[in-house]
C-alpha cells in the first residue's frame, strides 16, 4: 500500500505570535506559527485578518522573535525550531514569500533538553539574539550589518552552565550600552544528590542577567539573584532613557519588578473572587505597549483575564516606585498576544478561534480594580490577595474572529444531509468554547443579499456607466422574454431610463467605449451612446442573434446558421462592422477576452461549435477570423472563458456538455492551444464566468455545484468547490459594500454573495457545546449525532451560580434582544454589530471559561443533534442530558441488540476519573433508547469496575474496553449482561473496532491487539498483536486485515496481518492458544505497511469521498486543527511518480527552517511508503530552471509535472 | 591488544561525553539516575512539541501555560528524592 500524504486545511491554532513591520516599513503585521507552518497575517482595511503567505516548514516551530537593526524599517524573524539550527527570515514582497538569511548549525537536531531553540531573546537594538535550551545551554549570536548594509551573524558566544533549568529568557532594554539578557533558572545539581530532600527544598529560583561584552565579544554571567519560586515567565521593562530599564518576573501571584541593584518591588496579581484559595494565579502570556511618551504591559493569566500593568518609575534616577496590576478584561486564554501600532489586539488564543480586538479604552477607568506595590499588605498567611469580579469586555471591542478547528478531538465523515459530497462532523475546542462543526468541502461564500424576482431569470449582468467608475451602476436580469434593469445605490431598485430595451431576453449588456452601454438581444445590438442616443444594428433577414461575446471595444455574435460577424468600435464611437465568417453548423459557444492594456484590440476569439471542437479566431486586422489553433474535444463545449494570469500566460477554459471543464494554454503568439487538463466538475454543463478575487482575474464555473478557479496563496491556478447551491449565471460585480462580489441568479432569486476566506477548504457551520468534546456516534438508520462532553474540575453547568451558568446566558440573551431593539445593551459586546452575527456573540461561559471546581470532579453531558438542524438560531441540540453523581462521559457507540430489536445508545462514564494514576470510583454503561421524536430516555444502568475507553457494537452485543478489560455484553432488562471477558491488555484500552469474528483493540501504550472471539467456548483471544509501542489516539478499520492508526505523537500508520498469518489465524482451531506466546506477547505480529510523522497529534481517523468522481481516502484531523488526507495511490506509474518528485523537491528545496525533510518525516519511526504531497506540491513554488531541472530528470516537461499534481489533488479534494 | 594507552584513551572520550551530553550514562548509572534522566528528557520533549502541551491541558482541562509551568516544576526530582547511598 502507497499512500499520498495531502494536508486539505492547514491548522488554525497558533502556538506564537510576533508583531513586526514585515514586508514594508509601517505595515501591521504578524507573524504566526502553527507548528509547523509559518504564516504572514495582516488585517486589511476592514479590520479582516487575511492570510498573506502561510509556509510548510516540515520541523517543529518551538519560538518566534522579531527584530531590526537600527535605522532599518523592517523585520527579521528569527526562529528556534528543532532543526539544531537558528535560522535568520525576511519577508520577501516581491516573491511574496519568507527567504531565509541566515542559518546557522548549533547542536544535534530534535527538541532535546541541552539543543537550545526552546527560548529566543533579541536585544531590542537588534546586536544579538540570545537562544536558549531548557538546560544547560545559551548560545549568544551577534548580529551586525556588514558593508552593503547585510545582516551578518557571529559564531556563537556559549553561556553554558550545567545542572540549570531554565523557565524564561528576555532581552533587557539597556539602550546602547552592551546587551544584556535575563533568565529564569533552577540549579537542580544538589537536589539530585541529596537523599534527605533539604536541598530539594532549598532549591530556589535565580533570576540571571548575562551580558554580552561587545568589545571583548564574550558573555558573562553578570549577576544572580534569588527570587521567588514560582516565577515562570519574564517582561522585559524599556530602559536606555525611555525607561527604568531592568524586568518583570511574573511569578504564580505576584509580578516583582526586578533590576541590579534596586530592591524588589512586588504586586499580587488581582485574583477572582470565585476561585479557590489553593489555585494560583499564573501570567501565561503578555504583551508590551510602547509610545514615545509612556509605556504599559498587557498580562493575561490562565484563566484568561488581562492585566494591564504599569510602573512608576522617576526619569533620571532610575529606581520604581510603585508596581500596579489593574484588571483590564477578559479574553479566551492566548499562546500570545500581540498590540499592533494602529490599536488594535491580535490575542492568539491556546484553543479555538482568534479574535481582533479594537482597543476602546487603555483601562483608565477609575472602578476596576487594581492592586499595587504601594498597597501591599503581609499577613501572617503571606501577602494579602486583592479581589475582583470578571466582567464583560470594556477596553476590548471585538472586531474579526479567525476561525481555528484547533483542537479537533473526534471527526467522522458522513453524508448526513443527503448532499452531494459528504460532511464531517468534527469535535472541537476545548472547555466551554467547544464546538461541533459541521465541514462541507468548498470555500465559503457570504450571502450579502437575497431578493426574489418574478419569475426564473436566465441571466444576470453588471454594467458600468463609465469606464472610470469604480462601481457597477446597473444589474441586468434576462428573463425568457424580457428584462429586468436594476439600478445599484443606496438600495437597488428597477429603473427604465437606462437605455436598454426591456421586452425582449437579454444576451449580453456590457459597457462599451468609454461610457456607452450595449445590449445584444436575439433580434440585434443596441448601442446606447451616453447622450441616450441609441444605434440599433438589426439581424438580417429572419436570422437571431444566437451567441454573443464581447469587451470593452470588441463585439462579436454569432447567428443562428453559423454565421459570425465582427464588429469593433471605431474612432468616433460607433460600432462598425468588421469581417463576416460563414460557418458550417451553429456556433455552440462564443468568447472574447478584454482588451489587453495599452492594446486597441485582443487578439483572440474563441468559438466553440456543436461538432466538439473549439477554435481560436485572430481578430487581428490582416488575418481576421482566420483560425490559428483547434482542439478537438471530447464532448460538445458549452461555455468559454479565457483567463490571463499576472504572470502572462493565457488559459482557455472550455465548460463541456458532459461537465467536464478543460483548460489548456494558449500561445499568445500563434494562437495555438496546448497542454490541455481535464477536470470533472459536477452532471451539469459548466458555465463559466469571470470574476474578480484579490484583484486577480479568477473564473466561476457553475455547474452542479459552483466552482471557483483562481490564483491562491501559492501563486499557482487552483480549482475550488464553493459550498453554496447551484447557480444558474453569474457576474462580476462591485459596489460600495462589496468591492469584489458575484451576482448570481438560482432559480428564482437574486443573490449577491461575496467570497471570504478563501484559504480555507472548508465551510464550517457551528454548533456551541458545553464541555470539551470526547467522541461522537452517528445513529445509522436515522442520522442522529450524539455527543459525550466531560471536563474535569469545571462545575457542571446546571450547579454553576455566577454568570457562566444558566442565569448569565439568560442575561446575555435578553440584553443582545434588547439591543436588537435599539436600546443601548449594558456593556455586552457582540463580535460584530451586525445583528444577523448575534452567533458570534460570546456567552459568559465562553469569555471567562468555565468555573473551576476541584481535580477530580467532573462535569459532563451527552448531546443529541440533528444534523440539519445545526446551522439553525439554536445550535441543533435536541437534547442534553446533563451527567450526575461526577460521572464523566467518555465513549459512546450505538449498539443493536436483536433481543429488543432496536438500536440503542451506548455511553459509558466513569465516577471522579483522575489521571497519573489512572484511577477511579467505578463507573457505568448507559444505555439510552431513542424515541419517535428523535430524543433519548435512560433505559438502565451497568455498573462497572474501571473506567470505559472504547465500545463497538459486536454480533448484537457490545464490545467494552473498561481499563486492560475487554467484555462482551448482552442486552438484559435491568442490565447489562456480562458474557465473555479477557483481561490480559497490557495498560487501557482506547480504541475498540470490529469486523466479523475479528476485533481490533487499540492500547494507549502498546498499539494494535488483534482479538479472535470464539463462539464455541465463550473467549476472546488475543491472536496478534505488534511490535512496536504504538500510543493509540485513533484508529480506523481499512480491511479485514488492516488497521489504520494514529498516536499521540504525530504519527500515522498502517498495520497488517500478512496474509498466510491470516489465514493461519482462521484455520487454527485453538486460535493460537496452542502455538503459545512470546515474550507475554501474543503468538503473532502485525506487520507495519505504511508509517508517516504528521507532526501534530492526530485524534480523529476517518474514511471519506470528499468529492464527487474521487478516490476514496483516509482523513485525519489534529489537535492543531489540520485537516488532511492519505489517499492510496491506485497505480505503480503514481507512486514511481509522486516518490521521485518528492526525491527531487527535497533536494532542490529543503525546507525553510533547515530540518531535514525526510528525517522530519521520520521523527519517530522511518517514513514507509507514503509520499508527502505537501512537499510535491511546493514543487510549483520553485524557480523556473530548478522546474525544468527536475523535469527533466524526470523524462517530463514542468507542465507535465504540475498537470499530474492537480491531478493527483483532484482526486482528493 | 588493548594497551593501557588505549583505554586511557577511551575513557578520556566517554568522559568527554558525560561532561557534554547530560544524561550519557556509565558503569555505575544507578536505577535512579537512569529515570530521572528519563523523565527530563521527555519533559523537554513534551515542552518542545507543542500538540504534547495541547494534548495534556485538554485531558487536565488547564490552560496550556499552566501545564508547561507544572511540567518545568517537575523537573527538580522528578523522580522524588534520591535513595540513600551506600557508604563505601
Amino acid at each position: 500500500m502507497h499512500l499520498y500524504n495531502l494536508t486539505l486545511q492547514k491548522g488554525g491554532g497558533i502556538q506564537c505570535a510576533v508583531y513586526g513591520n514585515f514586508s514594508a516599513p509601517k505595515a501591521q503585521e504578524i507573524v504566526a506559527s502553527r507548528n509547523k507552518v509559518l504564516e504572514l497575517l495582516r488585517p486589511d482595511d476592514a479590520g479582516k485578518m487575511q492570510t498573506i503567505v502561510s509556509t510548510e516548514v516540515f520541523g517543529v516551530v518551538r519560538s518566534l522573535s522579531a527584530f531590526r537593526l537600527t535605522g532599518a524599517n523592517r523585520d527579521y524573524v528569527v526562529v528556534g525550531s528543532d532543526s539544531g539550527r537558528i535560522v535568520v527570515l525576511s519577508f520577501d514582497k516581491e516573491k511574496s514569500a519568507f527567504v531565509k538569511v541566515h542559518q546557522e548549525t548549533f547542536g544535534k537536531s530534535g527538541c532535546r533538553r541541552i539543543v537550545p531553540g526552546q527560548f529566543l531573546a533579541v536585544d531590542p537594538k537588534g546586536r544579538a539574539v540570545m537562544i536558549g535550551a531548557i538546560e544547560k545551554s545559551k548560545i549568544v549570536y551577534v548580529l551586525n550589518r556588514d558593508t552593503s548594509a547585510n545582516l551578518t551573524i557571529s559564531s556563537p558566544l556559549e553561556a553554558n552552565k550545567s545542572h540549570v533549568i531554565t523557565f524564561a529568557v528576555c532581552a533587557l532594554d539597556c539602550g546602547l550600552d552592551n546587551p544584556q539578557f535575563a533568565a529564569v533558572e533552577l540549579d537542580y545539581g544538589d537536589a539530585d544528590q541529596d537523599p534527605t530532600g533539604e536541598a530539594a527544598a532549598e532549591a530556589q529560583k535565580h533570576l540571571v542577567f548575562y551580558e554580552l561584552d561587545l568589545g571583548l565579544n564574550h558573555v558573562v554571567r553578570k549577576w544572580s539573584e534569588a527570587i521567588d519560586n514560582g516565577a515562570n515567565h519574564l517582561i522585559a521593562v524599556p530602559g536606555g532613557g525611555d525607561g527604568p530599564g531592568g524586568c518583570l518576573v511574573c511569578a504564580e501571584n505576584f509580578i516583582i519588578y526586578k533590576n541590579e541593584g534596586h530592591a524588589d518591588v512586588r504586586a499580587v496579581i488581582p485574583r477572582r473572587s470565585s476561585l479557590s484559595g489553593d489555585r494560583g494565579v499564573l501570567i501565561v502570556s503578555s504583551a508590551t505597549h510602547r509610545t514615545k511618551q509612556q509605556f504599559f504591559f498587557l498580562a493575561q493569566s490562565e484563566y484568561g483575564d488581562v492585566y494591564k500593568v504599569t510602573v512608576e518609575w522617576t526619569p533620571g534616577s532610575e529606581t520604581v516606585s510603585e508596581v500596579k496590576i489593574k484588571y483590564f478584561d477578559t479574553i479566551p486564554p492566548c499562546a500570545s498576544l500581540c498590540v499592533l501600532k494602529t490599536g488594535f489586539l491580535f490575542a492568539a488564543s491556546e484553543f479555538s478561534n482568534h479574535a481582533l480586538y479594537q482597543f476602546q479604552g487603555i483601562g483608565d477607568d477609575d472602578d476596576d480594580v487594581e492592586s499595587s506595590s504601594a498597597t501591599l499588605v503581609e499577613t501572617d498567611e503571606g501577602y494579602q490577595p486583592v479581589f475582583f469580579e470578571p466582567r464583560a469586555l470594556r477596553n476590548l471591542h471585538p472586531i474579526d474572529e479567525i476561525e481555528s478547528l484547533c483542537p479537533v478531538l473526534d471527526a467522522q465523515c458522513h453524508n448526513l444531509t443527503s448532499e452531494e459530497t459528504p460532511q464531517v462532523y468534527a469535535l472541537c475546542g476545548a472547555g466551554s468554547r467547544s464546538t461541533l462543526r459541521v465541514l462541507r468541502q468548498g470555500v465559503a461564500l457570504s450571502e450579502m443579499a437575497v431578493s426574489p424576482l418574478p419569475g426564473n431569470p436566465n441571466a444576470v449582468f453588471t454594467v458600468k456607466k463609465n469606464i472610470a467608475d469604480e462601481f457597477d451602476a446597473y444589474i441586468v436580469v434576462s428573463f425568457v422574454n424580457a428584462t429586468l434593469v436594476l439600478s445599484i445605490g443606496e438600495t437597488v431598485e428597477e429603473v427604465s431610463d437606462s437605455g436598454f430595451l426591456g421586452t425582449t431576453p437579454t444576451l449580453s449588456a456590457s459597457l462599451l467605449g468609454d461610457d456607452s452601454l450595449l445590449q445584444a438581444h436575439p433580434g440585434g445590438l443596441r448601442h446606447v451612446r451616453a447622450d441616450k442616443r441609441i444605434n440599433e444594428w438589426r439581424c438580417p433577414g429572419r436570422k437571431t442573434i444566437t451567441r454573443v461575446a464581447c469587451n470593452n471595444r470588441q463585439v462579436v455574435i454569432a447567428l443562428s446558421g453559423g454565421e459570425i460577424i465582427y464588429f469593433e468600435l471605431d474612432s468616433t464611437g460607433q460600432l462598425m462592422e468588421i469581417e463576416k465568417l460563414e460557418t458550417n453548423g451553429d456556433v455552440a459557444c462564443l468568447h472574447v477576452g478584454p482588451v489587453p492594456e495599452g492594446s486597441l484590440r485582443n487578439r483572440f476569439l474563441a468559438v466553440g461549435s456543436f461538432d466538439s471542437t473549439v477554435r481560436v479566431l485572430s481578430l487581428s486586422a490582416d488575418d481576421c477570423l482566420q483560425t490559428m489553433g483547434v482542439q478537438a474535444l471530447a464532448a460538445a463545449p458549452c461555455s468559454l472563458l479565457m483567463l490571463q494570469t499576472r504572470e502572462g500566460g493565457l488559459y482557455l477554459n472550455v465548460g463541456l456538455a458532459n461537465g467536464v471543464l478543460l483548460r489548456a494554454e494558449v500561445d499568445r503568439v500563434t494562437g495555438q492551444l496546448s497542454d490541455t487538463r481535464a477536470r470533472f466538475l459536477g452532471a451539469r454543463p459548466p458555465k463559466l464566468h469571470g470574476a474578480t478575487v484579490r484583484g486577480q482575474p479568477a473564473m466561476l464555473a457553475l455547474s452542479s455545484r459552483p466552482w471557483l478557479g483562481h490564483v491562491d496563496l501559492q501563486r499557482r491556478f487552483a480549482l475550488a468547490p464553493l459550498s453554496y447551491e447551484a447557480l444558474e449565471h453569474a457576474a462580476d460585480f462591485t459596489s460600495d459594500q462589496c468591492p469584489e462580489g458575484v451576482v448570481a441568479v438560482a432559480g428564482s432569486t437574486l443573490r449577491i454573495v461575496s467570497v471570504e476566506r478563501l484559504g480555507d477548504a472548508f465551510n464550517q457551520t457551528s454548533c456551541k457545546l458545553r464541555y470539551t468534546p470526547r467522541q461522537l456516534t452517528v445513529h445509522p438508520d436515522r442520522g442522529i449525532v450524539a455527543i459525550v462532553e466531560a471536563d474535569q474540575s469545571s462545575v457542571p453547568y446546571d450547579e454553576r451560580a455566577g454568570p457562566e451558568g444558566v442565569a448569565g446566558e439568560k442575561k446575555v440573551k435578553e440584553e443582545s434582544a434588547a439591543k436588537m431593539e435599539g436600546v443601548e445593551g449594558g456593556g455586552v459586546e457582540d463580535d460584530d454589530d451586525d445583528d444577523d452575527d448575534d452567533e458570534f456573540a460570546m456567552t459568559p461561559a465562553e469569555q471567562f471559561g468555565a468555573p473551576k471546581a476541584p481535580p477530580g470532579s467532573w462535569a459532563s453531558c451527552l448531546r443529541i443533534v440533528h444534523p440539519a438542524d445545526v446551522a439553525k438560531e439554536n445550535g441543533g441540540a435536541k437534547q442534553v442530558i446533563e451527567m450526575t453523581g461526577n460521572e464523566a462521559a467518555l465513549c459512546a457507540c450505538h449498539v443493536y441488540f436483536p433481543v429488543a430489536n432496536e438500536v440503542f445508545l451506548a455511553v459509558g462514564t466513569a465516577v471522579g476519573l483522575t489521571f497519573a494514576p489512572r484511577d477511579c470510583d467505578g463507573g457505568f454503561v448507559h444505555l439510552y433508547r431513542y424515541l419517535e421524536d428523535g430524543t433519548v430516555t435512560l433505559v438502565h444502568k451497568t455498573p462497572l469496575d474501571g473506567v470505559p475507553g472504547a465500545m463497538c457494537g459486536f454480533k448484537g452485543r457490545l464490545l467494552l474496553g473498561c481499563g486492560n478489560a475487554l467484555r462482551l455484553y448482552d442486552f438484559g432488562k435491568k442490565k447489562l449482561l456480562r458474557k465473555v471477558e479477557n483481561r490480559n491488555f497490557p495498560n487501557f484500552i482506547t480504541t475498540v473496532h470490529a469486523s466479523g469474528d475479528r476485533i481490533y483493540v487499540g492500547d494507549v501504550q502498546e498499539s494494535f491487539h488483534f482479538v479472535k472471539y470464539k463462539r464455541e467456548d465463550l473467549s476472546l483471544i488475543i491472536v496478534a498483536d505488534d511490535v512496536q509501542p504504538r500510543h493509540i489516539t485513533a484508529a480506523l478499520p481499512l480491511d479485514y486485515d488492516t488497521m489504520a492508526g494514529a498516536d499521540k505523537f504525530g504519527n500515522v500508520f498502517v498495520a497488517r496481518l500478512a496474509q498466510d498469518v491470516s489465514a493461519d489465524i482462521e484455520e487454527d482451531p485453538t486460535g493460537g492458544k496452542a502455538s503459545g506466546g512470546t515474550l507475554n506477547g501474543a503468538p503473532r505480529k502485525v506487520e507495519h505497511v505504511a508509517q508517516f510523522h504528521v507532526g501534530e497529534t492526530v485524534c480523529a481517523l476517518t474514511k471519506g469521498t470528499l468529492q464527487a468522481g474521487g478516490l476514496e481516502c483516509m482523513l485525519y484531523a489534529t489537535l492543531m486543527g489540520t485537516v488532511g488526507a492519505l489517499m492510496p495511490f491506485t497505480s505503480r506509474a503514481d507512486v514511481d511518480f509522486a516518490t521521485h518528485l518528492e526525491m527531487h523537491v527535497r533536494q532542490e528545496n529543503p525546507p525553510l527552517l533547515g530540518r531535514d525533510h525526510m528525517a522530519y518525516r521520520s521523527a519517530y519511526f522511518p517514513v514507509k511508503d507514503v509520499v508527502d504531497g505537501d512537499l510535491c506540491e511546493q514543487y510549483v513554488t520553485l524557480p523556473a530552471e530548478t522546474q525544468r531541472a527536475i523535469a527533466e530528470e524526470m523524462d517530463r516537461t514542468p507542465a507535465e509535472v504540475m498537470k499530474k499534481l492537480e491531478d493527483l489533488r483532484a482526486k482528493i479534494a | 591488544m588493548a594497551t593501557a594507552a588505549d583505554r586511557f584513551n577511551i575513557n578520556s572520550q566517554l568522559e568527554h561525553l558525560q561532561s557534554r551530553y547530560v544524561g550519557t550514562g556509565h558503569a555505575d548509572t544507578n536505577r535512579f539516575e537512569w529515570a530521572v534522566n528519563i523523565h527530563r528528557d521527555s519533559y523537554a520533549s513534551y515542552f518542545g512539541h507543542h500538540p504534547m502541551m495541547q494534548y495534556f491541558a485538554l485531558a487536565e482541562n488547564e490552560s496550556i501555560g499552566r501545564v508547561k509551568y507544572n511540567m518545568m516544576q517537575k523537573m527538580l526530582l522528578p523522580c522524588g528524592l534520591p535513595p540513600e547511598r551506600d557508604e563505601e
